[in-house]
């Protein structure tokens, strides 16, 4: 199975300037490709594309060559750069993981979550205490594609080294494809068997 | 000095075992005070009901006293005990701003999802009739309502609650419009929840604050609509001893000294509304996430 974006296009509103275009992307299942590029050149656009968030203007994400689906469980998930905004400040953070199906207790105790956190409200936890929530949310709903869209950058070093090493352990067991979108080069250069520049992979020329 | 501060920190020792309140959690003590006031305002309320009319019976040999440990709040014109008949009255009053404002807090709130939800043409229209109610004087809508309904109560639960709606409905739009470009919602929808699943568990913890704050915001307003309403012969019948009507009775008393006739109806009027302020205040605490465990 592979993640596709096929000569992909997008703007925000028709007057403004695009912001990804013609872009050729694929990740096959059971690798992990990393995506850098400075700010604003439209890292997190093409993450939101990706996982069906916003809809190409032009060209088609495919995943197995057929168009992701909008009903049910998205085979491809995102987990965002700001985990605050993610989670509803009014609910327990139980129900958080209970949103993506069964509670994996062995997850959780790799991510290190207690379980007296499962009692609390979002605003009585650190983002990055946070953060181990959203992937535990992201890798329970059995997606084989993880998008990671820049997932670390708000965490010390130790947590980075944790949470990286339960996302790539849980992809080599179910053998998932996963995007790591980060401005780290070290880390993507450690975690990644290939990674793009997003300027090179889009054919600006062809209009 | 030295003395004084030793003194100070024995005391500030001694001060926390003293006042075990501190120690409990604000959401603890937030529900044991709106238990408290809930049944307070329904114990207030059940008075009223039980009280038999034989009690405000007329009795002109003590007609016109002024309060004495006989008669609490004096009697009125026709020699009925004031206390008696406000508690009384304040049970009607409470019936009808509580029926009221609930009927009117869900018009608002359906109202409002509905033009958040629906289609941009039903959104409009709704902002439309938003703007024709609030345009509108309340006072001039509801007389015509309750008139064209025959008056009494039902004319009266009708003006209120087809009036009061609007704001309500207008703040929960704003929320709910809000609320679905929120990120949680957006991924809720790519973890594959229908949208009646995301209005019910996501969108309805917010709403409901609101709702309250809402119902409690209008329900003075609805008794003070109701009472103007009774006041200028379009709502209640005289003989109903409703609020409103013995303050407009008390008017004509006013001038001639009997200031108890009117002074001890409306603090309890007050006392009543200030109740169910602390209730929904307590209330809010309670729901509010941000302090649960404190």
């Amino acid at each position: 199975m592979c993640l596709k974006a096929k000569d992909i296009s997008f703007r925000y509103a028709k007057h403004q300037s695009w912001i990804v275009q013609n872009l050729n992307f694929c990740v096959e299942q059971g690798t992990c490709v990393g995506l850098s590029a400075p700010s604003g050149a439209g890292k997190s656009t093409l993450a939101m594309l990706l996982a069906g968030y916003l809809t190409p203007v032009e060209g088609e994400i495919l995943l197995n060559e057929k168009p992701l689906s909008k009903k049910g469980i998205c085979p491809v998930q995102l987990i965002y750069q700001h985990p605050e905004q993610t989670v509803n400040p009014r609910w327990r953070l139980r129900k958080v993981l209970e949103e993506s199906g069964q509670i994996s207790e062995e997850l959780l105790a790799a991510l290190g979550i207690e379980s007296a956190w499962l009692g609390r409200f979002p605003q009585e936890l650190s983002g990055g205490e946070l953060q181990r929530f959203c992937v535990a949310r992201a890798l329970m709903s059995g997606a084989p594609f993880l998008i990671c869209d820049e997932i670390s950058t708000m965490l010390d070093a130790i947590t980075q080294a944790q949470i990286w090493h339960v996302v790539c352990d849980e992809a080599k067991k179910r053998n998932m494809g996963i995007v790591v979108i980060t401005h780290n080069y070290h880390l993507a250069r450690h975690l990644c068997s290939q990674i793009y520049d997003l300027h090179k992979i889009q054919n600006t020329e062809k209009i | 000095m030295k003395k004084l501060r030793q003194w100070l920190f024995h005391w500030q020792q001694w001060k926390t075992p003293l006042l075990p309140m501190k120690r409990l959690n604000v959401r603890t003590k937030a529900f044991a005070l709106t238990v408290i006031l809930f049944s307070l305002i329904v114990t207030i309320y059940g008075v009223g009901i039980l009280i038999p009319q034989k009690a405000v019976a007329t009795d002109f040999a003590h007609a016109k006293q002024p309060p004495s440990w006989q008669h609490l709040f004096g009697t009125d014109n026709l020699g009925r005990d004031i206390l008696v008949r406000t508690l009384k009255g304040m049970s009607v009053s409470v019936t009808i701003g509580i029926v009221a404002s609930c009927i009117s807090a869900v018009i608002g709130i359906l109202i409002g999802i509905a033009a958040a939800v629906g289609s941009r043409f039903w959104d409009s229209v709704i902002n439309w009739l938003i703007d024709l109610i609030m345009g509108i004087p309340h006072t001039v809508f509801i007389i015509l309502i309750s008139f064209a309904l025959g008056r009494g109560l039902k004319g009266l639960l009708a003006g209120i609650a087809a009036t009061h709606w609007a704001s309500l409905a207008r703040l929960i739009r704003g929320e709910v419009l809000q609320l679905r470009n929120q990120h949680y919602i957006t991924v809720s929808r790519r973890l594959g929840k229908s949208g009646s699943w995301i209005l019910i568990h996501h969108m309805l913890p917010h709403l409901v604050p609101q709702f309250l704050v809402g119902l409690i915001l209008m329900f003075p307003h609805a008794i003070l609509h109701e009472a103007s309403i009774s006041f200028l012969g379009y709502g209640l019948p005289p003989e109903q001893p409703a609020v409103g009507i013995i303050l407009a009775e008390s008017m004509t008393y006013l001038s001639a000294g009997m200031w108890w006739m009117a002074v001890f109806p409306g603090l309890v009027l007050v006392l009543i509304v200030w109740l169910i302020d602390q209730l929904g205040e307590n209330l809010r605490r309670v729901i509010d996430p941000f302090h649960a465990q404190e």
